[in-house]
């Protein structure tokens, strides 16, 4: 009983993909990886993670990127994503996201399931589109 | 005394807490004390391994502040208070071990921010703050696995890789404070 009750009171901090796609939950699981460093809802040591799809790498206002990141002209999406989550630095050398990828085909398909659903969450919506 | 002939196992911890801060901070001067080999790697791999360092390190400032953050809460409550802030010892000697190896390097570390971004309107009870400090090292073991292969120093991966195995060690704990399996499988990921 106790643990269910820490497990009703715990579910902060990370999005929840209520309603999403199965790949969609099993991204979660793996988005726990990301959270040293990246929020779905604000900036950290990576940038926010709402409205990434569709974003221009780099583009977040205010966010401290490497110069290469800038420079990468790199749109978002499905296919940018899995050959970045692959290898990071292999795709943008000089970038500050210093991790080995993420190997696992799968995995890497079901995180980016997660990062699409994300911009349904009530934690990106609360953003508003103006600040994703 | 020994903490492991102390009657009482409460006062061995506290014994052990007391004294495990100063017992890192030896450890990591000890983790690169001497060793020169780091300033003689080529220019490109060092560049590298500062960006790696430093990325660790801005990382490192956030869990401190976020430790501080439970503290001041005044949701936590002894012992978990102290916990919480030996941990954060144990990240702040992180903190130096990575300050001290990018300075070796000849690179320049990043500073801690004046404030950080945190959940605090849902940190409600003290189960949230252990729930938000365990994502967090969930999530810096993930962090520190995926850099370790990228160095270019041996030396560097081995003091990352002591990193990691502590910051393992306090997610453990803070899954088994929570009620949750405290390590739930073979491997990290």
């Amino acid at each position: 009983m106790r643990r269910l009750m820490l497990a009703g009171a715990l579910m902060c901090c990370v999005a929840s993909p209520a309603g999403a796609a199965p790949e969609a939950i099993r991204g979660e699981q793996v988005y726990t990886r990301c959270v040293a460093c990246h929020a779905p809802a604000y900036d950290r040591v990576g940038p926010h993670h709402c409205g990434v799809f569709g974003r221009r790498a780099g583009s977040v206002a205010g966010f401290d990127y490497s110069p290469a990141m800038k420079k990468s002209r790199i749109v978002w999406n499905e296919k940018t994503l899995d050959r970045f989550l692959t290898k990071p630095l292999k795709m943008v050398p000089g970038s500050k996201m210093t991790y080995d990828g993420v190997a696992d085909r799968k995995d890497r398909a079901d995180l980016i399931a997660y990062l699409k659903h994300l911009d349904e969450t009530p934690e990106c919506g609360e953003l508003g589109p103006q600040k994703r | 005394m020994s903490i492991y002939t102390m009657p009482q196992p409460i006062a061995a911890r506290r014994s052990f807490l007391g004294r495990s801060g100063l017992l890192l901070s030896g450890t990591a001067v000890a983790l690169l004390a001497g060793n020169e080999a780091l300033a003689a790697k080529t220019s490109g791999e060092s560049h590298n391994d500062v960006q790696i360092l430093n990325t660790a390190l801005g990382a490192e400032f956030e869990a401190i502040a976020a430790y501080q953050l439970g503290a001041e809460s005044k949701l936590l409550e002894k012992p978990v208070l102290d916990l919480a802030l030996t941990f954060q010892g144990h990240h702040k000697a992180h903190a130096e071990l990575l300050s001290n190896a990018i300075a070796k390097l000849g690179g320049k570390a990043v500073m801690a921010k004046d404030t950080y971004n945190f959940p605090v309107n849902q940190l409600k009870v003290q189960a949230d703050v252990l729930k938000f400090a365990a994502q967090l090292e969930q999530g810096a073991v993930s962090a520190y696995l995926g850099a370790v292969p990228l160095f270019g120093s041996r030396d560097l991966a081995k003091a990352a890789a002591s990193i990691l195995g502590d910051e393992a060690m306090h997610l453990a704990i803070l899954r088994q404070a929570l009620g949750e399996v405290p390590v739930p499988s073979a491997f990290m990921s």
